[in-house]
């Protein structure tokens, strides 16, 4: 293990300080254009407006970007996030003795439809952005059939923490960083977490080198489960109710890959870092802050959004080849045969 | 299939059993699913058995069909594209805004539609193939750029319809046709494209475009232009999704969200079909069958009385079972024996790594 830890930490620091540099042109920009609007691109106000936005969906890329290293995806996130909403809400009923029961009403439901995934993806061997899809699918049904509009309420304690600031942050995001870190230690320092990044960059090396493939995957995908029901916790503490379409009018699966591969992680698996996907988060949070000072109309946002994901990735892309590790020196397969992609 | 030598003996297996392991493949049982489905539709509505009822109902599904035959070509060439359903909506605004109620205007604008559809094509498959940016997030990109600005250009509300002798694509047909009744145009399109791909397919472009799927870099040492032939299917793709929007014009009035959701429904189609995520296996008519079972379903569902909310359960259902219960089958199967598998001699295997 301590053989390919240093070379794996340098392998992943150099996407990873790509990225930054990224997000540091786009904090310059975004301070420059804040600046000739005559707006302090790093008042308070704004930077928790900023916080605030980046913490829903920065919970839902941390699953988003666990279940990509290991080479799947999790098109469900969506639909967790609204179930999560719905249940926990409730649940509460604007109770203040709710408040763990719909906690724990509402994580429980999403790990477990976490695991589903997980199951299909690693012991089905479905495809994972099919698997992902059909249960997302299944529950969408559930919640367009059973809720039509905004349900429940949260429960007083919640819908306070919502509101509550230390200093400048928000504390929902300093529960989000809570979760990073320990997520981070759990993908750098466990077994679990090492196999995933093995599972992702090569399923059938990592059988042969003795890991069980399923173990990660299903880890992986239960946890994305979780994070993604934590999301849906957010909302309900910062809207007060629960919402069947709350996660798909976010577009949490599309803006959570994305953010991944703004990240730097490579979406077939196995390279990518938490790091790298909080550069990705901060990176569409500054772009939607600067647009909202400039009071862009909505629709074009989307325009901007989608121009920053292809340019940085094409970027990324050019620079990930030399970096790539060649077996066979002057390679005549070079090129024409980078990695074909296993998933996509 | 004892040896391995035998699939190149000069006798094929007979037709019959050739037929019968066809399909056992999942490109091959979507059509013995498609005539149950079929079957039982009838049985609950006999009057689409009267005269042109059938016609008009597979002119109804013609669009979904259209679309998955253009996501057939991406998919089988290994990529992905989720932008067919943004380029759905912004073709649908297109024609609605420039052609109004100008008769003369319908066919210029036609020809901006296409090559619209076609830039937006060679878009995705440059960024894809020379840009390297997978096509998930590439056409993820293209989606958010396009919607952008067809919501942006309409401010999000549906607005005035075309005039009638371009809607007449979508909703009218030929009348008094013998046996048939009436053949909407919308039919006419379909079996045209449907032949058109069939053909594509039989020809060096079509072996080529599988092989890519199946090993890029093989097909790049062979001297094929491995970013020329996805790019290709990429146009090929936005072409599907621009003529499926012409149809729907008549269907569906213009409002930017026509398209919404077209994309997955494709890629559903074209998985359900037998073809693999990951492109090199699939046939073309299978995933089209697919399409159709899909919408015939969801019409059973309809006349049982399934609430409508429901359908996008019962499509996640239909994935997961379809494609997870033939893996766990052959998953089994080779833990029980010794021996190893032959390889299936169709095209609709479904095994990946």
């Amino acid at each position: 293990m301590s053989s390919i830890g240093p070379s794996l930490r340098a392998r992943l620091s150099s996407t990873t300080a790509m990225v930054y540099g990224v997000l540091v042109v786009v904090i310059i920009v975004s301070v420059i254009i804040g600046a000739t609007l005559g707006r302090n691109f790093f008042s308070q106000g704004n930077l928790t407006v900023l916080l605030t936005s980046t913490t829903v969906l920065g919970f839902v890329t941390i699953g988003q970007t666990l279940v990509i290293l290991l080479g799947s995806l999790d098109l469900s996130v969506p639909f967790t996030v609204s179930i999560s909403s719905v249940l926990a809400a409730g649940v509460m009923a604007g109770q203040p003795g709710n408040l763990l029961p719909g906690i724990i009403t509402a994580l429980a439901a999403t790990t477990v439809i976490g695991l589903v995934n997980g199951l299909l993806v690693g012991l089905v061997k479905i495809n994972g952005f099919i698997a992902t899809l059909g249960v997302g699918l299944i529950v969408s049904g559930y919640l367009f059939t059973n809720y039509q509009g905004s349900t429940g309420k949260a429960s007083p304690q919640l819908a306070s923490l919502g509101d509550l600031t230390v200093g400048f942050v928000p504390v929902m995001t300093i529960v989000m960083a809570l979760f990073f870190l320990a997520v981070v230690f759990f993908l750098t320092r466990t077994r679990t977490g090492m196999h995933t990044y093995a599972v992702g960059g090569d399923p059938a090396v990592a059988r042969m080198s003795g890991v069980h493939n399923a173990v990660p995957i299903i880890v992986a995908h239960s946890l994305s489960g979780l994070f993604a029901g934590l999301a849906g916790l957010v909302i309900v503490a910062r809207l007060g109710v629960g919402s069947p379409g709350v996660g798909t009018q976010g577009g949490y699966d599309l803006l959570s890959i994305a953010a991944v591969v703004l990240g730097g992680a490579v979406l077939a698996g196995g390279r990518g870092s938490l790091w790298g996907s909080l550069g990705g988060i901060l990176i569409f949070a500054c772009i939607d802050s600067v647009m909202g000072i400039m009071q862009l109309n909505p629709y074009l946002k989307d325009v901007v959004r989608g121009l920053v994901i292809i340019v940085a990735v094409a970027i990324y892309a050019r620079r990930s080849v030399p970096v790539r590790i060649s077996r066979f020196p002057a390679s005549t397969v070079g090129s024409a045969a980078s990695v074909k992609e296993r998933d996509l | 299939m004892t040896a391995a030598t035998s699939r190149y003996e000069a006798g094929r297996l007979p037709v019959a059993r050739r037929t019968v392991r066809a399909l056992a493949t999942p490109g091959g049982a979507i059509y013995i699913l498609l005539g149950v489905l079929l079957v039982l539709l009838f049985l609950y509505n006999p009057s689409l058995g009267e005269s042109g009822q059938f016609m008009r109902f597979i002119g109804r599904t013609a669009p979904i069909a259209i679309v998955a035959l253009g996501q057939y070509f991406v998919i089988v060439s290994g990529e992905l594209d989720l932008s067919m359903g943004a380029v759905i909506s912004a073709q649908v605004v297109l024609a609605g805004n420039l052609i109004g109620q100008h008769a003369d205007r319908v066919l210029p604008v036609m020809v901006l539609m296409l090559v619209v559809g076609i830039v937006i094509g060679l878009l995705n498959g440059v960024l894809t193939t020379l840009f390297r940016v997978p096509s998930f997030i590439a056409t993820l990109g293209t989606t958010l750029i396009v919607s952008g600005v067809t919501f942006y250009s309409t401010g999000g509300a549906p607005s005035g319809n075309p005039v009638d002798s371009f809607r007449a694509i979508g909703r009218a047909g030929i009348e008094n046709v013998p046996l048939l009744g009436f053949v909407p145009y919308s039919v006419i399109i379909l079996v045209v494209l449907v032949g058109v791909a069939i053909w594509l397919m039989r020809r060096p472009f079509g072996r080529l475009l599988l092989s890519v799927g199946d090993n890029q870099a093989a097909t790049a040492l062979t001297g094929a232009s491995v970013w020329w032939l996805r790019t290709r299917g990429f146009i090929l793709s936005s072409i599907a999704s621009t003529i499926a929007a012409v149809i729907l014009v008549g269907y569906a009035g213009v409002s930017p969200v026509v398209g919404q959701g077209y994309e997955f429904i494709a890629i559903t189609a074209v998985v359900l079909g037998g073809v693999v995520l990951g492109g090199g296996r699939g046939w073309v008519l299978s995933a089209i069958a697919a399409a159709f079972a899909l919408e015939v379903l969801f019409s059973l569902l309809d006349f049982v009385g399934v609430q409508s909310t429901w359908r996008p359960a019962v499509q996640g259902v239909i994935i997961v079972v379809a494609l997870g219960a033939p893996l766990l089958r052959w998953h089994r199967g080779r833990r029980h024996s010794e021996t190893t598998v032959a390889p299936s001699p169709s095209p609709g295997e479904s095994v990946e790594d």
